[in-house]
């Protein structure tokens, strides 16, 4: 039984005289205790959304509508009313944000920050909070962590801030951390300072984390499972190093071809993914990836096409996926140090995909067929 | 593409002999490429070789001004504090480091956007620190700039067109409205864009299409130099890789010189021949590309090498991390002696702390640190930093101009 | 065939269908303008405010050909109606719509002329404004913003003058214009401008200075062309826009205020010709009589007001950079 199981969430935001959006159509994955879960994608593919979807921080408008299922440890996130919203916030579930000044409050310092939550959901109050919550400072690496207590978000530097949020978000030692992109925002060398404490956090404490970012090296160091979402929709999940070893969607393999790599050579090619991600199909129509997709086939257009189950724990949502490693001349295979290795002979996952399967890519240039509307029209 | 884009330049030239009807444009540059317009660029770049851009000991200190009615001056943030680099003729030379490492401000500088405080930069032999503001301005024609935030770099009320149009105007390139726009359609043709965004404003644009836009304004005075200051950091990462290999292909068919600055060392890896390395105001290590992935020499470099996060399980897991202790120093307050002792884990308590290094060449290399050698051969080994605490207020009042304002992590 | 030629086909079949929508939807693109003019179509209190506005303009352009009295016409009077003396002012009636003033004249018609007056009132006053406010505050903006350190020295002189015009009460302001010029419509309009002059200075200023270090204008820098075509052609047009709604926001204050020192008497003295401030004045003494004789004229001007300000508040949603997509 996962920790949380969010099943066919969807959000769509309708306002008067323009364009009805679904930033989210439905996207479906789980988090097991303790796992650490990637959900990747380019700007507008609605990983912020779900996140804030999960933690009811979404404004309850007429416009703003929410449907699925999030099934936290038996309780629905998204049916929950109010008042058991604010409960589980803050003490099971917890979230990290980007950008850490505009989530902090300015004029309130660190320490009464801090010791809120320990108030809050712990009941420590007087002495005992501020020990606690000096403890929770040092724990995420704040130097003289006693005076910080006192000072405000303004004083400290980015990378300081972001350890505060962090310490906030892990003071009631929450069973389920979100991270929304939480190191967008910070240099390199402070990047790897807040992952290593992330990681440290996660193996000693058991929480699971749902890690939101667009940086796929993020990913690779970091994450069991990862989820690739494209659209509003998962479009490939697998875990870890099979994702990256061989990849299977073509968006997946797209985004991976499309990073300069800090191992690869000056003046090598990348391949980037053509066209923006306006060009999208309305996933009732077809595949959204389709316009964009250098593997189209006929029945990319049409239906929306269905998750892919493979035996190796990995689903993808395309009728024409990249064949796997070792049978792909017409790839370009991401370099994989490794080599192919057990994955040479993963044979039989072609048989679930479909006749279309086998069609080579490049005599199917039915590119035309498809329409490239901006975005989807209003109900 | 095909041959017809490399003509965008030399088909402005033609066309800039018979104009200069509004403005006397880019005539009698100083100094060593004395001819008219670039007639002889295209060629001088195979020919010549050679550096284009001189960088010599620049300096740019912005003053901290307080005080309510009399401002006083009570410091000085050294965005960029004694930088010699050269960028040899159609190379590219790429600039990383973390924001508020001056960065942006050298790029700035460099073109006089920015007036330094000290120093030289001489461009094709013309030093620019001293040339009067009217030879500036027609010097400008071959040195653009292609910048971070397409949207907010492009003027929200002109259209493409005018975008386009603004610069050939300024230097009386084109004989008239017609040979302007065959420039102009040529150039869009050369950076992808549709003839039909002429008539278009910018933000009815992609992201990437922006920044394309952004490229074409830059190229379509048909310059030698090009500064792009973050070219991709905002955009998406299936539209960076699009935006990378544009420059590549603009760089191979015109013969650009770029200067290319980016805190992502990744990007700059693969799009530069020589990186330098920049950490407060100063570089750091400078090196080709290959050699700088291979053996990093400073400790500096070395920490930044293993923090950018490489899409690959196999490698993240494998590779040894250094991580540095607290954050970057206040450029307002630099430490003494070697600016990265703070945070150094091989520093060593002689010369570190009160002898600041000079740039010197190990090899293929230029590095700034006095234990390189012993570094490099592991006969010195890292010890543990604690953590100094850094304080973003001190970091001067105007930090719109010490680094790019959007920048990630830039200070505020 | 390579990956990344396909990629590139493909590419250019997609631009090619971009191409096509795109030309079906319109010819040419859409400028900022014209995209503030669509959202400002579909405010429905941009429609009001226009509504209130086309009629109010209507009736101060033709209402003076069709009322049916003379706005001097002392009919009252004249056929015996209305004895102020004794408290006798008949209220509406069949042929007089509104009833008659303490002197015996129409009120609906003077109401309609006064319209005139007002409209002009606030219109000339809002302009002196506009067009002193902007100069002043155009030339500090685009020195303070590029001029450099001489620059600097101009817009901090002219915003101390700003600031002193600032510091003093708008009321006494006006009284000692109206001390220097004496008592009349002009005196009203001047003292009115001059008001809003540090508004719009100070408002042109900053929205050019915010302008002046956008990147687009480094760019421009960068490009090469001169610094004076740069505040005019960047600087300028981006920094009009709160200063257009701030206009519209003005016209409304400046007709309430000049209304009020109509009342306070540093109006025309001659109230031959009607004004919707001096009818507020002249129905003063008449209040326990007849309050209605304030009322018109009170409502008149809300009503107008409003309507400056319901447009003036739209267009400021729709010129806002923030609400844009």
């Amino acid at each position: 039984m996962a920790l949380l199981d969010v099943e066919d969430l969807s959000v769509t935001f309708r306002q008067r005289g323009k364009r009805t959006v679904r930033a989210v159509d439905g996207v479906s994955f789980s988090v097991d205790a303790g796992e650490v879960v990637g959900l990747v994608g380019e700007s507008g593919c609605g990983k912020s959304v779900t996140s804030l979807a999960l933690m009811g921080l979404l404004p309850r408008q007429p416009g703003i509508s929410v449907g699925g299922k999030a099934d936290f440890d038996g309780t629905d996130l998204l049916r929950v009313d109010r008042r058991a919203m604010r409960d589980i916030r803050g003490r099971d579930v917890a979230m990290i944000f980007q950008d850490p000044l505009s989530s902090l409050n300015p004029v309130i310092p660190i320490g009464r920050q801090v010791t809120e939550v320990l108030t809050r959901h712990r009941g420590l109050s007087g002495d005992a909070a501020r020990k606690e919550a000096a403890d929770l400072l040092d724990r995420v690496g704040i130097p003289d962590p006693t005076r910080r207590l006192k000072e405000y978000p303004h004083q400290l530097s980015g990378g300081m801030r972001q350890r505060a949020l962090i310490a906030i978000a892990v003071a009631c030692q929450p069973r389920l951390l979100i991270a929304d992109e939480p190191t967008t925002a910070l240099d390199v060398t402070i990047q790897a300072q807040i992952l290593e404490l992330l990681k440290a956090l996660v193996r000693d404490s058991g929480t699971a984390l749902v890690m939101i970012t667009h940086d796929l090296g993020v990913v690779a160091g970091m994450c069991d499972t990862v989820n690739v979402l494209y659209a509003g929709r998962v479009v490939e999940t697998a875990r870890r190093r099979p994702l990256f070893a061989e990849p299977r969607h073509p968006y997946t393999v797209g985004l991976l071809n499309s990073i300069p790599r800090l191992d690869a050579g000056r003046g090598d090619k990348l391949s980037p993914i053509p066209g923006s991600v306006r060009d999208v199909l309305p996933w009732a129509d077809g595949c959204a990836f389709a316009p964009r997709c250098d593997r189209q086939v006929e029945a990319c257009v049409g239906e929306p096409p269905q998750l892919v189950l493979t035996h190796t724990d990995r689903t993808y949502r395309c009728v024409n996926p990249v064949p796997a490693v070792g049978s792909a001349p017409a790839v370009a295979e991401p370099a994989v140090e490794a080599g192919p290795g057990p994955a040479a002979e993963a044979g039989p996952e072609s048989g679930p995909v479909g006749p279309v399967a086998e069609v080579d890519p490049v005599a199917e240039e039915k590119q035309s067929s498809v329409p490239a509307p901006r975005e989807e029209e209003s109900a | 593409m095909t041959d017809g884009n490399v003509s965008v330049p030399s088909e402005r030239d033609e066309n800039s002999e018979p104009g200069g009807n509004s403005e006397p444009g880019g005539n009698s540059e100083p100094g060593g490429n004395g001819e008219h317009g670039g007639n002889g660029e295209r060629g001088g770049n195979s020919e010549r070789g050679g550096n284009l851009v001189e960088v010599r000991d620049l300096k740019v200190h912005f003053p901290i001004s307080r005080g309510v009615i009399f401002d006083r001056v009570v410091g000085h943030v050294k965005a960029v504090d004694g930088v010699d680099l050269s960028i040899p003729r159609g190379k590219t030379y790429g600039l990383v480091g973390e924001s508020g490492c001056g960065k942006s401000t050298l790029g700035r500088a460099l073109l006089q956007l920015t007036p330094p405080t000290s120093g030289q930069v001489t461009f094709d032999g013309v030093e620019l620190t001293t040339l009067p503001p009217n030879k500036m301005r027609s010097m400008r024609r071959r040195m653009q700039m292609i910048f971070q935030d397409p949207m907010s770099s492009l003027d929200p009320r002109q259209n493409v067109e005018s975008i386009l149009v603004e610069g050939l105007q300024a230097h009386g390139i084109g004989a008239d409205r017609n040979a302007r726009r065959e420039i102009i359609t040529k150039t869009l043709d050369a950076v992808g864009l549709p003839k039909w965004a002429l008539s278009r404003y910018p933000h009815e644009f992609s992201g990437g299409q922006r920044q394309r836009i952004g490229i074409a304004r830059a190229l379509v005075l048909g310059p030698d130099l090009i500064v792009a200051d973050e070219p991709v950091s905002a955009l998406d990462v299936s539209i960076q890789a699009q935006v990378v290999n544009l420059l590549d292909e603009l760089q191979a068919e015109l013969g650009l010189t770029y200067l290319v600055i980016a805190h992502d060392l990744a990007v700059v890896r693969h799009i530069s021949d020589t990186i330098g390395v920049m950490y407060l105001g100063a570089l750091v290590e400078e090196a080709p590309g290959d050699r700088l992935y291979r053996a990093p020499l400073h400790p500096y470099t070395r920490a930044l090498m293993s923090a950018v996060p490489v899409p690959d399980p196999e490698v993240e897991d494998r590779r040894e991390r250094i991580l540095l202790a607290g954050d970057l120093p206040s450029p307002a307050n630099p430490p003494t002696g070697c600016r990265f002792h703070t945070r150094c884990p091989w520093a060593q308590p002689t010369r570190c702390a009160d002898e600041r290094p000079v740039l010197r060449q190990i090899g293929d290399s230029r590095v700034a640190c006095h234990f390189a050698e012993p570094i490099a051969s592991g006969e010195l080994r890292p010890h543990k930093v604690t953590a100094q605490l850094t304080r973003p207020e001190d970091e001067g009042e105007t930090p719109g101009v010490v680094s790019a304002p959007s920048e990630p992590g830039s200070f505020v | 065939m390579t990956i990344t030629e396909r990629a590139r086909k493909k590419a250019e079949k997609l631009d090619r269908l971009g191409e096509l929508s795109a030309a079906r939807d319109e010819e040419r693109g859409v400028s900022l303008w014209q995209e503030a003019f669509r959202r400002l179509r579909r405010n429905p209190a941009a429609i009001v405010g226009t509504v209130v506005l086309g009629l109010f303009v209507l009736v101060s352009i033709v209402g003076p050909m069709l009322v049916p009295y003379g706005p001097t016409d002392t009919i009252g009077i004249r056929e015996g109606l209305v004895k102020s003396g004794q408290g006798i002012i008949p209220g509406s009636s069949a042929d007089h719509w509104l009833g008659f003033d303490h002197q015996g004249r129409d009120e609906f018609s003077r109401l309609i002329v006064g319209a005139r007056q007002t409209l002009l009132v606030g219109v000339v006053s809002t302009l002196i404004g506009l067009a002193i406010g902007a100069l002043i505050g155009g030339v500090a903006g685009a020195a303070a913003g590029l001029g450099g350190r001489w620059g600097r020295w101009l817009d901090t002189g002219l915003m101390r003058i700003v600031d002193m015009l600032l510091a003093l009460p708008s009321l006494l302001l006006a009284v000692s214009i109206a001390a220097l010029l004496g008592a009349s419509l002009t005196t009203v309009m001047i003292a009115v401008g001059v008001v809003s002059v540090p508004v719009f200075a100070r408002l042109l200023r900053g929205s050019m200075i915010a302008q002046s270090n956008s990147d687009y204008v480094l760019a421009a820098t960068s490009l090469g062309v001169r610094r004076s075509k740069i505040a005019l052609s960047h600087v300028l047009p981006n920094s009009l826009a709160p200063v257009i709604v701030q206009a519209t926001l003005t016209l409304a204050t400046a007709i309430i205020e000049a209304a009020a020192l109509s009342f306070l008497g540093l109006g025309n003295p001659d109230s031959a010709v009607p004004e919707w401030g001096v009818m507020l004045a002249d129905a003063q003494p008449y209040l326990g009589i007849r309050p209605a004789l304030a009322i018109y004229p009170a409502v008149a001007i809300i009503i107008t007001a409003l309507g400056f300000t319901l447009l003036g508040e739209a267009m400021r949603e729709a010129l806002d950079p923030k609400l844009r997509k």
